[in-house]
């Protein structure tokens, strides 16, 4: 039980600490919140189809992004808007604000 | 991926379990967001379904459409438009319909409201946002269900409801149903069963939600008609002229709406399509054959303003509003025809149409269009069940035409078992309609198409032709359309009228215009068709010739016709719904995309390949099986072409048809 008592205070640090940081914001304590009897493993498995989601969505921009003739800023930019819009799901907030300049950067077409 | 997560609701037996248990379909591309959201309003203690599929959402919606009360859709997915399926659903079923987006940009909250979502949230979404949702369903309901639903004993009752819900559904039948459907169909069955039954888990407030049948539509439409589009058509004018009982005044004004909106969506589409293909195929096969709305989708992708916009059609047709199809595709066409039929001026002319057109199609035949795409004509023909509607359509598609378009050549509503009816020679399309019944129709369409198409010439129609005529008669077909068939002669890409439709193969002398020659000729084969179908498709082969675009339709229809595609029933008309670039309705012949060529169109049976000249947007609209008339457009644009598919060929012929004569 000790253990147990352990890890969670270790987790709640963890999560807190995060949170000052600005790695997570409310709405990840809300999907904390979702997690009930009816779905245990909520968040567990959000949070995998978010890194799962996520490395697509990567792969498919520095695929755009490499491109030699021509970077198709669109394509980076649909692929930016659909993590932006995982990242705010989860509370992964500053995945979601890195986001946000990403798309800036593409409406600028700006390779850099 | 679908899956459905059951709400709590339910047992609460308590009487106003609202919004408890409410049904919530969810649609979202991103399967991290589906999941939340769908674990978020489970929590609010709804009903929840998913998909990250606009396509299958909407099957799914179709399938039952009592089964939900509230639909929240992504803005971005890949498959459909957000807003795409927003206006489906909200023509179709008239669901509440909230937007999803990461985007918080004013122009897409903008463009969500006027494609009539109920509410627009941003991502990330919160609990408090999704516990307020109900309010959406609530405000949809309120008007209608005043009265009948006497709340608390219909809905939540679950269990024991038995009375109360017996009552409920009763009077909620009659409600929803009141239109006509009820009357009709016993098999409303849905309305009453579903009511009874959804009384019980929907919310209570669950209004018999008023559906739209093809009468019903029909008698909206000639309403609105005769008060004139301007700010005489008001909805208690309207209800008043329907005289409809059970309907309500905010009933038929959210129908108003929504076919306002329809309207203005076909003339601007019009306008860049002359030719109509009746496309509707594309629409059409799909509901048509499910009866499901999906007419209305197309309703709305009418090209052109003056065809008819096919896309109207096809909402005749699947919704049930327009009393469905009726298993046949024929009357989708129907549907589309009158949507054809309209065509002249304003695309109004297709609201009238199509209401004509779907009553009663039941018959495949019939429904086709009878009138729209005359090839519809379908009526044939072996359908024989169309025929019926011909008449009807014809009839419907006459006056509607007529009176809508008063530019057709109102010749053309010749349809009418007259067969000649053709002759509208106003070359509108000649809504083939006359024919009626296959023989009719033949009939009418010989008349026809000599005049439709050669008036159709004149003008540019290009008629559709409807190989109407084609077929009719089956023998006589042939012959009338060789006659239309000029219309190739008529001047650019007249529309080919629909193939000979079947059986009769009618060989579309196009002499006239290149195109019609095309098209008739291909007609004349395919009318062989079968008898069925309305091998309209000669259309197809018209179309493609066409050097119009409607040959899209042509191709179409001649996939309409596939082959008689007769079957009519199911023909999935895709006809051409694509004729002018309506690519949209290419018919899809569910039955065989027959000729999947280029001519989306396929109309299925029946479709007369309306193709709609691309002149003015005459699209021919190849009926493909009905379906596809409703595409049709009968662009008729530019002269009033309105080529009314009617019934079956609605021959488009705008004018030519007059002149023909």
């Amino acid at each position: 039980m000790d253990v147990v008592n352990q890890l969670q205070r270790q987790f709640i640090d963890y999560s807190a600490s995060l949170h000052r940081e600005g790695f997570l914001d409310d709405q990840f304590t809300q999907l904390q919140k979702l997690q009930d009897d009816n779905s245990p493993d909520f968040v567990v498995e959000v949070a995998s189809l978010f890194f799962e989601d996520c490395e697509k969505l990567i792969n498919n921009m520095a695929r755009a992004l490499e491109q030699q003739q021509g970077v198709d800023f669109k394509q980076v930019d649909a692929s930016v808007h659909q993590l932006k819009g995982s990242s705010s799901s989860i509370g992964a907030m500053r995945v979601k604000d890195v986001c946000i300049a990403f798309r800036s950067f593409c409406e600028a077409q700006n390779r850099e | 991926m679908e899956e459905k997560m059951g709400g709590s609701n339910g047992e609460d037996s308590g009487e106003d379990q609202f919004p408890v248990g409410m049904r919530v379909l969810a649609v979202d591309d991103d399967p991290i967001c589906l999941k939340i959201l769908a674990n978020l309003l489970c929590k609010c203690q709804y009903q929840v379904t998913t998909t990250n599929q606009a396509i299958i959402a909407l099957k799914m919606l179709r399938g039952n459409k009592n089964r939900y009360d509230l639909v929240i859709s992504d803005v971005n997915m890949p498959d459909m438009d957000g807003f795409k399926l927003l206006e489906l659903v909200g023509l179709e079923m008239d669901l509440p319909v909230i937007m999803l987006s990461a985007h918080s940009d004013t122009k897409l909250v903008m463009k969500g409201i006027t494609h009539g979502a109920c509410d627009y949230l941003l991502k990330p979404v919160r609990i408090e946002e999704l516990k307020n949702i109900w309010q959406h369903v609530v405000r949809r309901k309120k008007p209608d269900s005043k009265d009948e639903l006497a709340a608390p004993n219909h809905d939540k009752s679950r269990g024991g409801t038995g009375e109360a819900g017996q009552t409920w559904v009763a009077c909620s039948s009659d409600e929803k149903v009141n239109k006509k459907r009820k009357d009709q169909s016993e098999d409303e069955e849905e309305e009453t069963e579903d009511n009874g039954h959804e009384n019980e888990d929907s919310s209570s407030q669950k209004k018999p939600r008023v559906v739209w049948s093809v009468d019903l539509h029909r008698k909206f439409v000639a309403a609105v008609n005769q008060l004139g589009l301007g700010d005489q058509a008001v909805p208690k004018k309207i209800l008043d002229l329907m005289n409809v009982e059970g309907l309500t005044r905010e009933n038929v004004a959210s129908h108003l709406q929504k076919y306002r909106l329809y309207l203005r969506r076909l003339s601007s589409v019009a306008t860049q399509q002359a030719n109509m293909v009746v496309a509707l195929g594309s629409r059409g096969p799909s509901h048509l054959r499910t009866g499901s709305l999906d007419g209305f989708g197309d309703f709305c992708s009418f090209t052109g303003p003056r065809r008819f916009s096919s896309a109207s059609l096809p909402s005749y047709q699947s919704r049930g509003t327009f009393g469905r199809l009726n298993s046949s595709a024929a009357l989708t066409l129907s549907g589309i025809s009158s949507g054809v039929i309209q065509p002249g001026n304003s695309v109004n002319g297709l609201g009238k149409i199509q209401p004509v057109v779907l009553p009663a199609n039941q018959n495949q035949n019939g429904a086709l269009f009878q009138g729209i795409t005359a090839s519809i004509e379908l009526n044939q023909l072996s359908q024989t069940k169309s025929t019926n509607h011909f008449g009807e359509y014809n009839c419907v598609n006459e006056r509607n035409v007529f009176r809508i378009s008063s530019s057709f050549p109102d010749a053309r509503v010749v349809v009418g078992s007259s067969s000649n009816s053709l002759s509208t020679a106003s070359g509108n399309a000649l809504v083939l309609q006359g024919n009626t019944q296959e023989v009719q129709w033949s009939a009418a369409f010989e008349n026809l198409p000599s005049f439709g198409m050669t008036s159709l010439n004149r003008e540019s129609n290009d008629l559709s032709v409807l190989g109407s005529s084609n077929c009719l008669e089956h023998g006589r077909c042939s012959e009338n359309w060789q006659g239309t068939v000029q219309l190739s002669n008529f001047p650019p890409s007249n529309e080919q009228l629909p193939s000979n439709n079947l059986q009769e193969s009618i060989p579309w002398r196009n002499s006239s215009p290149s195109n019609s020659r095309i098209a008739l000729s291909s007609m004349a084969s395919s009318a062989v068709l079968g008898d069925s179908r309305a091998d309209m498709l000669c259309k197809a082969g018209l179309n493609n010739s066409y050097s119009h675009v409607d040959s899209r339709v042509s191709a179409s229809g001649s996939m309409m016709d596939q082959n008689n595609a007769v079957s009519s029933n199911t023909n999935d008309v895709s006809l051409f719904s694509h004729l002018n670039g309506e690519a949209p309705f290419a018919v899809r012949h569910s039955e065989g995309d027959k000729s999947s060529s280029d001519t989306d169109l396929r109309s299925n049976d029946n479709f007369l390949f309306l193709q709609s000249k691309p002149q003015n947007g005459f699209s021919q609209n190849i009926f493909e099986s009905l379906e596809d008339i409703m595409s049709p457009v009968f662009k008729l644009e530019q002269n009033n072409e309105t080529a009314f598919m009617d019934g079956g060929f609605g021959f488009d012929v705008a004018h030519p048809l007059g002149s023909c004569m």
